[in-house]
């Protein structure tokens, strides 16, 4: 399975020494897909590797120093929009701040965090500087500002980069409710513009993209950001942290998780759900296809669960297969 | 996969996988004299994956994928197994290269000079690229040219020539029957003939050269040759790249070079014999 191939060269890079053809084929076609070839290029040491492959990591490299750039850009022109400085998130706050998470990330929308009373002023000034809506659908649109932990994603209309503005950090029906309002309070700033949240809050917010939403579709990358985040908190801090904001468990997971396939040191326990979570996680065949479909969909409507209550679950989903979405 | 072939066309190389033999058994027929690079590295991965759980058996249809892949893509019919092949690489080139700066555009060599043709589908570069190679040039591609960042050469991408509607009875008129692909009929730019391209254009496809003339060819018009001024030139041929803004800087310096060294025409010609002489007169008169 390629996907544990790709956990073993990030965790030791110099393991890839023993690769052959095949196995470089299968690293690199499960590394695109889970958007950790950037991560991949710059953990690899060039003298390890066949020469063929190593104009494709060299390309890796660029595109992740590309995507740092644009990010930041991106980052900065949100700022000049909304004229005060921008609270980042994920992958842009990464490359912000200097982290190791950063370092050959992928990048794909900007995610800022902004209080809920200032939706209104937000959205105006994003619109007048050129972000449009990407939803043209009534009930997406709908959706998203009844029930949702942000916005409708917006796009810019000469960047074709796209925004995600949150309030919160959760749906606003799933059963966890981190506390959004105490992560802005404690936020860094890292420039005149531009702030992050604390190292602590950091992990938390992560944690809860991947283990208290979502059907870990791509996790293997969020992972990584959490197991990269992780050397810069404190244990004790991290902890109270995570209780605050109701995810003390699925913190004490994520670290279980990244020390498993991750980490260097001893590991921790594995409990038969942090198996079938890793399990699901490894889901990719030599080719870059997902396998282990039945599981992928039990994760698919697991991440519907938590999102919603089983009503409001079994309308939603009906509406979207009614307009032709299916999910696998 | 259950079946595959590993390709190498200039400078990349493809790992092709197929849930059917037909596509992978076309290719491996029209390709049988490029080189065959199964057991190394590929630079990309391209799949042919059925649409939906059934579909592998239940009237085939073919999502096309890879390292790199469309979401919205339309699937086809497995009838096309050959073109949706073909498009898997083109895709994977169009989204994942970074070496060159690519152009979308046909072209052909000529004592060391490249003449390079670009314009919309059904402009006539394609079948302008397979007539001249088939008259004494070296086809170069009719899909990509590849513009090296750092010396300005272009570099040759000679898969097989699609030919499609009228153009297919035109070439198959000057090319040997048994350097035609099947007959694809009615997908989604009509009816489709593969070239295969001569012997010569395979064994020197990993040999670059200088530019020499650009062309924006229009099929259907009355003959006519008109100057393009280097903004325009320039706007054309960001708009004609699929990797100009990944490449950042590199790409910039690449493209006004491009722009600044190579003289550029429009023209519009009613027939291809209209196009081969204007085409002929433009590069003796080339300075």
């Amino acid at each position: 399975m390629s996907g544990a191939l790709l956990v073993g060269a990030l965790r030791e890079p110099q393991s890839v020494a023993v690769l052959d053809s095949p196995g470089w084929n299968a690293l690199i076609a499960a590394a695109r897909p889970e958007r950790l070839i950037g991560t991949l290029a710059l953990r690899v040491d060039e003298a390890l590797t066949p020469a063929a492959v190593r104009p494709i990591l060299a390309d890796a490299r660029l595109d992740a120093e590309r995507e740092a750039r644009q990010a930041l850009w991106e980052a900065d022109r949100a700022a000049e929009a909304l004229g005060a400085p921008v609270l980042l998130l994920k992958g842009t706050a990464y490359v912000a701040a200097g982290l190791k998470a950063g370092k050959g990330r992928f990048i794909g929308d900007l995610d800022i965090l902004v209080p809920r009373e200032r939706m209104d002023d937000v959205e105006a000034g994003l619109r007048s500087a050129g972000w449009e809506w990407v939803k043209q659908d009534d009930y997406d649109d709908a959706y998203y500002r009844q029930w949702m932990h942000e916005l409708p994603p917006m796009i810019h209309c000469e960047r074709d980069r796209m925004i995600d503005v949150h309030h919160t950090i959760l749906p606003l029906t799933a059963r966890q409710t981190p506390d959004a309002k105490a992560m802005m309070a404690d936020a860094v700033a890292i420039t005149e513009r531009l702030s992050v949240l604390s190292p602590e809050d950091m992990v938390c917010h992560s944690v809860a993209h991947l283990l208290a939403d979502g059907d870990l579709a791509g996790g293997l990358r969020n992972l990584w950001d959490i197991h990269c985040l992780l050397d810069n908190v404190d244990a004790e801090r991290l902890a109270a942290r995570a209780e605050r904001h109701g995810m003390g468990r699925h913190v004490a997971q994520a670290q279980r998780l990244a020390a498993a396939l991750y980490g260097s040191g001893v590991r921790q326990r594995l409990t038969v759900w942090d198996r079938l979570v890793i399990w699901r996680l490894l889901a990719r065949d030599g080719w870059g296809r997902e396998t282990r479909k039945l599981l992928r969909f039990a994760f698919y409507l697991r991440s519907h669960w938590l999102r919603m209550p089983p009503m409001m679950l079994a309308r939603h989903l009906f509406t979207k297969w009614r307009k032709g979405y299916r999910p696998v | 996969m259950r079946h595959q072939l590993s390709l190498r066309i200039g400078p990349a190389s493809f790992r092709i996988g197929s849930a059917w033999r037909q596509p992978v058994a076309q290719l491996a027929q029209l390709y049988a004299d490029y080189p065959q690079v199964g057991g190394e590295v590929a630079d990309f991965t391209v799949r042919l994956e059925p649409a939906g759980p059934l579909r592998q058996w239940v009237r085939p249809s073919i999502f096309i994928t890879g390292d790199h892949g469309l979401a919205d893509a339309a699937p086809m019919s497995l009838t096309h197994g050959l073109l949706a092949a073909e498009m898997g690489m083109n895709l994977q080139m169009a989204l994942g290269w970074r070496r060159h700066l690519l152009l979308h555009a046909s072209s052909v060599e000529k004592d060391g000079r490249v003449l390079i043709m670009t314009g919309e589908s059904g402009s006539g570069k394609s079948t302008l690229a397979a007539q001249l190679g088939e008259r004494g040039w070296r086809l170069m591609g009719d899909e990509f040219a590849l513009l090296d960042l750092v010396t300005g050469s272009v570099f040759p991408f000679p898969r097989l020539i699609s030919l499609k509607n009228e153009a297919i009875g035109v070439v198959a008129g000057e090319a040997p029957g048994e350097r035609m692909g099947p007959l694809l009929k009615g997908t989604a730019k009509g009816d489709i003939r593969h070239l295969v391209p001569r012997a010569d254009a395979v064994a020197r496809m990993e040999e670059g050269a200088k530019p020499a003339l650009l062309l924006f060819p229009r099929f259907g018009h009355a003959a006519d040759v008109r100057p393009v001024g280097q903004g325009e030139v320039f706007m054309r041929l960001t708009q004609a790249s699929t990797n100009y803004v990944a490449l950042g800087e590199p790409g910039f310096r690449a493209l006004t070079r491009f722009v600044q060294e190579v003289p550029a025409r429009a023209i519009d010609f009613p027939s291809g014999e209209a196009a081969m002489a204007l085409v002929q007169q433009l590069w003796d008169e080339r300075t």
